[in-house]
């Protein structure tokens, strides 16, 4: 299946990419360590929306407040997203030149702000519908679990900028490598958090 | 050396390592595409009635995160690393906390309705 022993989740550098190959083995797999525990807890906010979904206290519920359009806008962007990253991930393991690299990065940033932007939008006409998270226990659960996420995707994107920002500064190094590798599974991982968002929360709200 | 030059510099096989790993990421977009159109689809037109819908969508759910899994984070069976055996583990503590959060709370807000008075 593979021409060399796979060491990590993600895309692997390969031996190509010499010492960066080895020092990407415990490094990433740390990282991938605490992505898991971040499952966990994602997982036990989910257990609160679905224990809290019917506790709406006479205020406005999902078929009042959820936009199925928008939401499938925001998927697409965010797969879109992940594909971009991969991209970027394929650029950096053969070398097609940091042009390319940091195009792919400044795609896969534009996609995930244009998320961040619909999800804003959103929220804020949940808000002026009433819906704000004080309102009952199905909102407070509701701007729990989603407003993570979204604090998820705005954290990637302020390092994605920082590691674009460290390959303008010091060049594809060693450090730079570690980090778009990490990068990448933390992106591709929120991508998985958001089909358990809009399945659970969305689209069996609207049923 | 010897090793790194018949493993990795070999610029063939390189190229067709490239263009394999670049149809995984198409073929996981493709699929993954595939498989939110389908809920997205009958919900946005309630093709199905409520509780069929809601298993439905969960099994399109799950299999777009395995194609997530398998295409974006390139995790499978053939892989000697702890990376799918925590997957794994991690899931099942997810799914003991997540069914036992669940079935606790509808089992006490069952118990807390009153009862119709006669």
């Amino acid at each position: 299946m593979n021409y060399e022993a796979i060491k990590h989740p993600g895309l692997n550098l390969g031996s190509a990419h010499g010492r960066d190959h080895d020092a990407a083995e415990g490094m990433v797999f740390g990282f991938w360590v605490f992505l898991m525990s971040d499952a966990i807890l994602f997982s036990m906010v989910f257990a609160t929306y679905v224990t809290s979904v019917g506790a709406t206290a006479g205020g406005p519920g999902p078929h009042e407040l959820y936009d199925i359009k928008s939401v499938f806008i925001e998927t697409l962007l965010l797969l879109a997203s992940s594909f971009t990253f991969g991209m970027a991930s394929l650029a950096l393991k053969y070398k097609h030149g940091t042009a390319r690299l940091i195009g792919w990065l400044a795609v896969t940033l534009v996609l995930g702000v244009a998320f961040l932007g619909f999800e804003l939008h959103d929220f804020a006409s949940m808000f002026s519908k009433g819906a704000v998270p004080s309102r009952s226990g199905f909102l407070s659960a509701f701007f729990d679990l989603v407003p993570l996420h979204g604090l998820h995707v705005t954290g990637g994107s302020i390092w994605l900028i920082c590691l674009v920002g460290q390959i303008a500064m010091y060049g594809v190094d060693t450090q730079v490598k570690l980090g778009l590798m990490r990068l990448a599974l933390f992106w591709h991982f929120l991508d998985i958090v958001w089909i358990a968002i809009f399945s659970v929360v969305y689209l069996a709200g609207l049923t | 050396m010897i090793e790194q030059t018949r493993d990795g510099g070999d610029a063939a096989t390189r190229k067709l390592e490239e263009q394999k790993e670049f149809h995984s990421y198409v073929w996981g977009i493709a699929l993954a595409l595939m498989l939110t159109l389908a809920p997205f689809a009958l919900v946005h037109w309630a093709a199905m009635p409520g509780l069929s819908l809601l298993s439905v969508i969960g099994a399109f759910a799950l299999v777009q995160m395995v194609v997530h899994f398998r295409f974006f984070l390139h995790i499978g069976f053939w892989q000697k690393r702890e990376d799918l055996q925590l997957i794994l583990f991690s899931t099942l503590l997810l799914v003991i906390m997540v069914a036992g959060t669940i079935w606790i709370m509808a089992s006490l807000a069952m118990r807390m309705t009153l009862p119709a008075q006669p």
